[in-house]
């Protein structure tokens, strides 16, 4: 069943506040870095619950293109076509399109940067 | 051995070598996830004060980390006149205070962010690369014989260990894969005579004060194998703290860096073999990133610290791909 108003994102987005707010004023040294780091990571979290799904999408559809897997029809779990790519580019049976995996590797790196911290990735020029 | 030290113990502690006094203003020091810094001033009878650092191992850890092999370390370093602090106390079991050793507080900044912006240190800045290539050069002149024995570890053995180690943590690094590849088919020849080599010589390991760098800390990854490894960790983008355009710690330029280590006797470092080594210190310190989540997430210590460092492993995935790709 739905839940009701918040979401999971907006839960955890009230959370973050009070620690930024409530919390970091009432705390020093290493609780309050702990707080911080604490918001850090409910940051993350808003972002996965919001973003996470799309990328996920989109990196399963590229992952299987690049090992050639029919995932139409059945749900081909992204973590596990990432394994099997891992071990392909170890093994060398990927060396004749090492380029579309670097791309496809680039691509899910940016996108996991795109929730855990925004703010290393470089400009998007097509922003 | 959680909480803080025991006053009365550390004072019992440290009696024998820098004498009788009582423990005052002690205090946890930030930084060092993975082990306890405590200051401390000793007060003596006649109320002089003098400052120290107590380092320890935290909680029950699991192998056997000998400190001992650090301690002679650091005095060896002071010896061939790498600024370092001196190390006054080995902690004895009988001592009850876990496993470390007291040393000589150097007063200054460790802390790299405030290293790379506070005013105070504007002056120092331009002379750290070059401060770091001639401390380089001198730790990497000692002789491993004249040491305690340290494993050796050379390039295609880290490689080797950092690829196993993914293996145990069994979550998918395509990145780091392409990295392995990468790096396997780059490791340079491995020099003529194994040297010492610090294991952690980088931006957050110094302790810097507007005269420039006053010491090195943390000998505790000191390994016998290719010096020019330390090079490439210290320009390992993680260790700029956020000023990625210079690349030695954020405050200095290769070019500075390799002509003082040169100068003062260290071997000529062409960019492959630095691109090289910045790359395996960028595996591995993702993989460590890796390691510190695992530390939490198996239960060793709970630490939201620590389960957060497993999302900053695409950081060093990034990076990585950049010096694949011939950047920095």
């Amino acid at each position: 069943m739905t839940q009701d108003r918040p979401t999971a994102a907006e839960l955890v987005r009230a959370v973050r506040e009070f620690l930024e707010g409530d919390v970091m004023a009432a705390t020093e040294g290493r609780v309050q870095f702990h707080t911080r780091v604490a918001v850090n990571a409910l940051g993350m979290i808003e972002r996965e619950l919001t973003d996470g799904p799309g990328f996920v999408a989109a990196e399963r559809e590229r992952a299987a293109a690049i090992l050639e897997h029919d995932i139409s029809g059945h749900a081909g779990d992204a973590r596990d076509l990432e394994i099997e790519l891992a071990a392909a580019i170890r093994n060398g049976s990927l060396d004749d399109r090492l380029d579309a995996v670097r791309d496809h590797v680039r691509a899910t790196v940016r996108e996991k940067l795109l929730v855990a911290n925004p703010g290393y990735l470089p400009p998007d020029p097509s922003a | 051995m959680s909480g803080a030290p025991d006053p009365e113990a550390l004072a019992r502690a440290v009696a024998g070598t820098v004498g009788d006094g009582s423990v005052v203003d002690l205090r946890r020091l930030s930084g060092g996830a993975s082990r306890e810094t405590w200051s401390f001033d000793l007060v003596d009878a006649g109320g002089a004060r003098r400052g120290f650092v107590l380092r320890r191992d935290p909680g029950e850890h699991v192998g056997d980390s000998d400190r001992s092999t650090e301690y002679q370390l650091i005095q060896a370093a002071a010896a061939a006149g790498v600024a370092v602090p001196r190390v006054l106390t080995l902690l004895r079991p009988e001592d009850g205070l876990g496993r470390g050793f007291v040393m000589d507080r150097i007063e200054g900044e460790t802390i790299p962010r405030r290293i790379l912006r506070d005013d105070a240190y504007a002056d120092a800045r331009p002379r750290l690369a070059a401060q770091c290539g001639e401390i380089a050069a001198r730790i990497h002149a000692i002789a491993p014989s004249s040491l305690p024995d340290l494993p050796g570890l050379d390039a295609a053995a880290q490689i080797e260990q950092y690829r196993t180690l993914i293996d145990t943590f069994g979550e998918p690094h395509p990145a780091f894969e392409l990295g392995l590849r990468w790096l396997a088919e780059r490791v340079p020849p491995p020099p003529a005579r194994p040297e010492l080599v610090h294991g952690d010589f980088r931006n957050g390991n110094f302790i810097v004060g507007p005269d420039g760098i006053r010491a090195v800390l943390d000998w505790e990854l000191a390994h016998v194998g290719d010096p020019i490894e330390d090079l490439g960790w210290l320009c390992v983008k993680s260790w700029r703290f956020g000023v990625a355009d210079r690349l030695v710690g954020g405050f200095g330029s290769v070019p500075d860096l390799l002509a003082a280590y040169e100068g003062a006797g260290g071997r000529t470092v062409d960019e492959a073999t630095l691109r090289f080594w910045v790359g395996l210190g960028t595996l591995k310190w993702g993989v460590i990133c890796i390691g510190q989540a695992f530390t939490h997430l198996n239960g060793l210590v709970r630490s939201v610290e620590l389960a957060t460092l497993g999302r900053r492993v695409a950081e060093t995935e990034w990076d990585l791909l950049q010096i694949l790709d011939g950047g920095w």
